[in-house]
């Protein structure tokens, strides 16, 4: 088994295949509808025993870095237009890397605007792992 | 305590539990057994976690009115005479390791109904949720719940699971090498097989070098800077013996000849002494019972050693260079060959594909070292951790 991040950019990654509106021009109704489906991936997840965590971030936040010895921290943001606006994560624990693409391949068929896939893409990257004790 | 979980299972199912409902009795048996036994310790735990096991068994089964019918059923049975524990032991370890299985499942299965360890145990070794492990081992047993207690079992396929146990590491609560050790020793015990005493020589030889294997912050020690002398020698004495007893049986398979290569370099008290030509000799075994390409690899590399680093690169080039490792090996065979500007090249593009953490930071700092010394920059190193003058950096 592999651990794997589903990373949610939103609007990011390579270019859309399919142009919906953003989240807060959807109905109500088809909100829900697609935060059930997340909801929804994520019980059938811990049914096959590949369920790690999920979570959302809010699009607020800032860059924050050190500034040197006894100086605050620099902050810089937030940048509420950013095209790459990551939204959430899941993370999965799988037997394969086609089994992580499949599995977000069904992620990204989230229902958007009039109850259609939304197409979204998602970045899959693999955990590094601890070294295994028998490598000779 | 936990030696006693799998033929207290097997006596359960003999009386006509089925399987997920005698692992579940015998998980709340010693549930009970952790909190009674240290003020009133049993004359015999055996039969203490049998008639404690079967009572909850009989609890869970008369609880679920739909279970109603088998109820009449087990207890409408007489008890049965003697059991003979050692099969019953033997066969929950193939029923774990069936082939109807995920190895992902058959690994928590046998944590758990062999190695009587806690599901909240297994998720916590392998870094998942308690729930997400629940249903991994209730699918398990629901899917080997078809599967009769007495059919023949595959040696070969529980050997797997526990080679995949042991190779799992330790970075978690449980030591999950030792159990793994644990689970191949009481196998060994049951059953007299050569595969089966390999597995545990490979165990015990590779666990015997574990102090060495790290050093400061966890940083990965390869074979060749380890500290010979934290290499545990009882335990490489014990893999020698387990080893040559199988050996002399005269049917090689690939866990004794990957054992005897580990017992070639625990042989060598030096990195210099180490016999490599005999160690190609074993991973031509290895190659020809396996066609491994991981073995293909290990051999190019040990060929570099025995014949020089041109003939483990003209090795090497015969294999996928897609191949997990093999930029590695390319690397560490082109800084053997007096070339040190493309090893950090590789060095570093072996890094980016770096299956593990550990590894992935052994390789930069292969390659920022070689770029230091390409740039002619003094090799600034805490005395501790400083490398030998020719470090032997493929990590083994």
């Amino acid at each position: 088994m592999a651990k794997y991040l589903l990373l949610k950019h939103y609007r990011g990654g390579p270019a859309p295949a399919v142009d919906c509106a953003p989240m807060d021009q959807w109905t109500p109704d088809e909100v829900d509808a697609h935060v059930q489906f997340m909801r929804d991936f994520a019980a059938r997840l811990e049914e096959t025993g590949e369920f790690v965590d999920t979570q959302a971030l809010t699009p607020d936040g800032a860059f924050v870095r050190y500034d040197g010895e006894g100086r605050p921290p620099v902050t810089d943001g937030p940048f509420v237009e950013t095209k790459d606006l990551i939204a959430g994560w899941y993370i999965i624990d799988v037997e394969s890397w086609n089994r992580a693409v499949h599995l977000a391949g069904e992620l990204s068929a989230a229902p958007g605007p009039g109850g259609k896939a939304i197409y979204e893409w998602l970045e899959v990257r693999p955990f590094l792992g601890d070294s295994p004790t028998v490598t000779e | 305590m936990r030696d006693l979980v799998p033929a207290v299972i097997g006596v359960l199912v003999r009386r006509g539990a089925d399987f997920a409902s005698a692992e579940d009795a015998v998980q709340d048996a010693l549930v009970e057994a952790v909190r009674v036994w240290p003020d009133d310790p049993p004359k015999d735990p055996n039969g203490w976690l049998v008639t404690v096991a079967w009572r909850k068994f009989l609890d869970a089964t008369r609880a679920d009115a739909s279970r109603r019918r088998r109820e009449v059923r087990t207890e409408g049975e007489p008890m049965p005479g003697p059991v003979e524990a050692v099969d019953d032991t033997l066969q929950l370890y193939f029923l774990c390791a069936h082939p109807s299985l995920t190895p992902a499942s058959s690994v928590a299965l046998t944590l758990r109904a062999v190695g009587g360890l806690t599901t909240r145990q297994i998720a916590q070794a392998y870094l998942v949720p308690e729930a997400t492990m629940a249903q991994r081992i209730s699918r398990a047993k629901r899917t080997v719940s078809t599967v009769r207690f007495n059919q023949p079992g595959d040696v070969a396929m529980v050997l797997r699971v526990l080679y995949l146990v042991f190779n799992e590491g330790y970075s978690g609560d449980v030591d999950l090498a030792a159990e793994a050790i644990r689970l191949t020793r009481q196998l060994a015990a049951k059953i007299n097989h050569e595969e089966v005493a390999g597995l545990l020589a490979l165990m015990l030889l590779h666990h015997a070098r574990r102090p060495a294997r790290t050093g400061l912050g966890g940083r990965l020690v390869p074979l060749a800077e380890q500290d010979r002398s934290l290499w545990n020698t009882r335990l490489i004495a014990e893999g020698v013996d387990v080893l040559q007893i199988a050996l002399a049986r005269h049917r090689l398979g690939e866990f004794q000849a990957q054992a005897a290569i580990a017992a070639l370099h625990a042989d060598a008290r030096t990195v210099e002494e180490t016999d490599w030509v005999q160690i190609v000799e074993w991973y031509d075994e290895l190659v020809g019972l396996t066609d491994s390409p991981v073995a293909r690899l290990n051999r190019a590399v040990a060929v570099g050693e025995a014949d020089g680093p041109r003939a483990g690169l003209a090795a090497l080039a015969e294999l996928d260079p897609a191949l997990p490792r093999h930029t590695a090996a390319a690397a560490y065979l082109h800084e053997r060959d007096g070339d040190p500007a493309t090893a950090a090249r590789l060095y570093a593009e072996a890094a980016r594909s770096a299956p593990s953490l550990p590894e992935r930071d052994h390789l930069t700092r292969q390659a920022a070292r070689l770029n230091a010394q390409l740039a002619g920059l003094p090799h600034r190193v805490p005395p501790d951790v400083a490398s030998p003058p020719n470090p032997r950096a493929f990590p083994q």
